[in-house]
């Protein structure tokens, strides 16, 4: 990384030995340290657009009407436990223990699941009740902010079970320590973006 | 700020915090008390928010808003220092700087999407919702 950095004539490249040494990753974790960046901004500009629509009913329902917080809250905690659960994974991890590895991966990728079933169940309720991203647009930005999100944790599930399998055929080798930290920071990344939507969209849209 | 010799693309193991910079060398890892920390101060910082909105506590929504802002502002805070690891020096202080980078353009991008468009309506002719819907 830092080979360009030093001077030609340098009497030994110091930064290049200890940068990519003492990491030993290649760069992959501060690689994907940008890419969840990148996603930030993805978000941002999803919760820009909630911020400006989000109060455009086009006389169909408001949040207060449609939103049942104690679902949220279930949500919430279901992704704040599979948040710890990934955390004592990355832990036995480091224990070099497979078998306690894989059991808090699956009860973290457990927990994601059910995270998206309540959230499908939402959803198809809000659908039930006539409240479609086409009914305002309100509820268009909406769905495009927690739909996201939403996809955002699918798409962890699926790579989850497949480092899942890696993991019980491979052992814990070095590429799979580096995946497991690449998704242990996604998973966290999708919790940290969790607290803005159910602050912004949820809490504050039942607020009176 | 030790070099591994040869270090390759193998891991240390979880011992290794005494010749880095603090118990997360790599800004991946973490402690079982840092998790468990963490832990039960988002719960704490989630829970009360809830009470307050869910409990109609306060009874004023500005309010009620800040207070829930406020308590997600801590909690996001919490989340990057204990579940992601997130410190001034992991990978020589990029992670760091490209965090504040990105705050930076998320901050500009909400706060500059609403005030340009808060006020736009009022350049628009007068109407009332049920024209409003009505209007081709």
């Amino acid at each position: 990384m830092h080979e360009t950095t030093a001077p030609p004539g340098a009497a030994r490249p110091v930064f290049y030995e200890r940068e990519d040494h003492a990491h030993g990753d290649g760069g992959t974790l501060l690689g994907f340290w940008l890419y969840l960046m990148s996603d930030c901004l993805v978000f941002a500009a999803l919760f820009a657009t909630y911020g400006v629509l989000g109060a455009n009913y086009a006389a169909g329902p408001s949040g207060a009407h449609l939103f049942d917080l104690r679902l949220v809250a279930l949500n919430t905690s279901l992704l704040l436990l599979s948040s710890i659960t990934y955390g004592f994974a990355m832990l036995e991890m480091d224990r070099e223990r497979i078998g306690a590895t894989l059991r808090w991966l699956a009860v973290t990728g457990l927990f994601g699941a059910g995270f998206l079933g309540i959230e499908l169940y939402e959803f198809a309720h809000l659908v039930h009740e006539g409240a479609t991203p086409q009914r305002s647009a309100f509820l268009s930005a909406f769905f495009a902010l927690v739909g996201t999100h939403g996809l955002h944790v699918t798409f962890g599930v699926i790579w989850l079970v497949t480092l899942m399998t890696q993991v019980r055929r491979f052992g814990l080798i070095a590429e799979n320590r580096r995946r497991l930290l690449c998704l242990s920071m996604f998973w966290h990344f999708l919790d940290v973006v969790w607290i803005g939507v159910f602050t912004f969209v949820y809490l504050m849209g039942v607020s009176r | 700020m030790s070099a591994l010799p040869g270090g390759g693309i193998a891991y240390r193991p979880q011992g290794d915090g005494g010749a880095h910079e603090g118990p997360h060398p790599h800004g991946a890892h973490g402690t079982f008390e840092g998790y468990v920390t963490g832990f039960v101060l988002s719960v704490i910082l989630t829970a009360i928010p809830f009470w307050l909105v869910m409990g109609d506590v306060l009874g004023d929504k500005l309010t009620t808003d800040i207070a829930v802002m406020a308590f997600a502002a801590v909690q996001i805070v919490v989340h990057m220092v204990y579940f992601l690891h997130m410190n001034t020096r992991s990978e020589g202080g990029w992670t760091f700087l490209s965090l504040m980078f990105t705050l930076t353009l998320v901050v500009i991008a909400l706060v500059g999407s609403i005030w340009v468009m808060y006020h736009l309506d009022q350049n628009m002719m007068p109407m009332s919702p049920h024209e409003a819907l009505h209007k081709p």
